[in-house]
């Protein structure tokens, strides 16, 4: 009864009979996978030689890459050298006539807004996406905050009053402004004088960071809300978007006209790079105030 | 250039010494003078643009953000979380 052929098996099946399966013997002895493993790590693998085994492999990580890294710089063309590939026509052209075609007399800012501004465009697209992350991961809501977080959060807030520094809050308070303006100063004439955008708005969003760590966030909340937050970031975004995406669609021929572009040097001058440079500071100056504020409270 | 060669001497013994102090506040802080003569060396390069980002982001921005981490992983001796 216990051996039945294979064709026995097929007939029962056939015939609709209820198919007894003899049981499956296990041949094989059950490995002790266990004991294997405590040997190994004894003997093998034992602290001492696991230590030893990582420091072996930094070192030999270390070196393989720093002589990698040497070797490409020792290949690479000489600094400031006239015929490295860096130095074509392309250069000629921008420090040539850079100044007549863009309007503005800092060549850096004509061309990163100008020529290049797809690219930066999609720069500020990087900072807006990481700011975005950074709510999704760290921005406390009712979700994800239980009551004793927000009483201990209180509690906090009552520390952070007590421990008011004069000396510190009078610097800090004088200071202020100053960097305020100067970061002001920095984004307007980003098309005259070194710097832009970028530098000028992380000014701005440093002293927005030194006001808030200063005075608590509830003072900052005042007039620098969530909505508002939002409404600067999503709104410069799409303005720069609108602004240049003209030139995008027209294959890059920029249409004539839009915005005149002036005598170079003067304040209101470079055509279009003005607003560009307004959008990417307040962008940049938002994004480095919500990663401050996201950080420590977790909310704007 | 004497002050150029200096400066750059002094960016590899502060890149060598972030990966060896073993207290992240004061690798945080070692970074911070890295970036301070690395935006040095950027108005010697004639990149003033650079320059002043490299002050504003690699010594304000990136630090605090640094210093907020640590203070998140309670990391900073003196607050009181630890």
């Amino acid at each position: 009864m216990n051996k039945k052929s294979k064709w026995r098996y097929f007939m029962d099946w056939v015939n609709g009979e209820e198919v007894i399966e003899t049981p499956k013997k296990v041949t094989w002895k059950k490995i002790d996978f266990e004991k294997w493993k405590t040997i190994f790590q004894k003997y093998l693998w034992n602290d001492r030689k696991k230590s030893i085994f990582y420091l072996i492999m930094c070192v030999f990580v270390s070196v393989v890459f720093i002589s990698i890294l040497l070797q490409t710089v020792n290949t690479l063309p000489y600094f400031g050298g006239s015929n490295n590939p860096a130095s074509n026509e392309v250069v000629q052209r921008y420090i040539e006539s850079g100044v007549e075609e863009t309007g503005a007399t800092n060549i850096v800012a004509g061309m990163i807004l100008d020529y290049r501004a797809f690219d930066t465009f999609g720069e500020s697209n990087v900072l807006f996406l990481a700011v975005i992350c950074v709510v999704m991961l760290l921005k406390k809501d009712k979700y994800n905050t239980t009551e004793a977080e927000e009483r201990e959060q209180k509690e906090d807030d009552m520390f952070e009053k007590q421990d008011a520094n004069i000396i510190l809050k009078r610097i800090a308070n004088l200071l202020i402004p100053l960097l305020f303006l100067f970061g002001i100063y920095v984004v307007l004439n980003g098309h005259i004088s070194p710097g832009g955008g970028f530098s000028g708005g992380a000014i701005i969003g440093a002293g927005l960071v030194l006001y808030a760590s200063v005075n608590g966030q509830q003072k900052i909340q005042k007039f620098f809300t969530y909505k508002i937050f939002v409404r600067i970031n999503v709104g410069c975004l799409l303005t720069y978007c609108v602004l240049k995406g003209y030139s995008f669609f027209t294959g890059a021929n920029h249409l004539p006209n839009i915005i005149p572009k002036g005598v170079p040097g003067a304040l209101l001058s470079g055509g279009l790079i003005l607003p560009l440079n307004i959008c990417v500071g307040m962008i940049v100056a938002c994004t480095i105030y919500g990663f401050y504020a996201l950080f420590t409270k977790g909310e704007i | 250039m004497l002050i150029e060669n200096l400066l750059l001497l002094f960016l590899i013994v502060c890149a060598v010494l972030v990966s060896v102090t073993k207290r992240l506040l004061r690798a945080v802080i070692i970074f911070m003078a890295y970036s301070i003569v690395m935006s040095v060396i950027w108005i010697f390069l004639e990149s003033p643009d650079l320059a002043i980002t490299e002050a504003a982001v690699g010594t304000g921005i990136t630090s605090i953000l640094f210093f907020l981490t640590l203070k998140k992983v309670h990391q900073i001796k003196g607050t009181h979380d630890e």
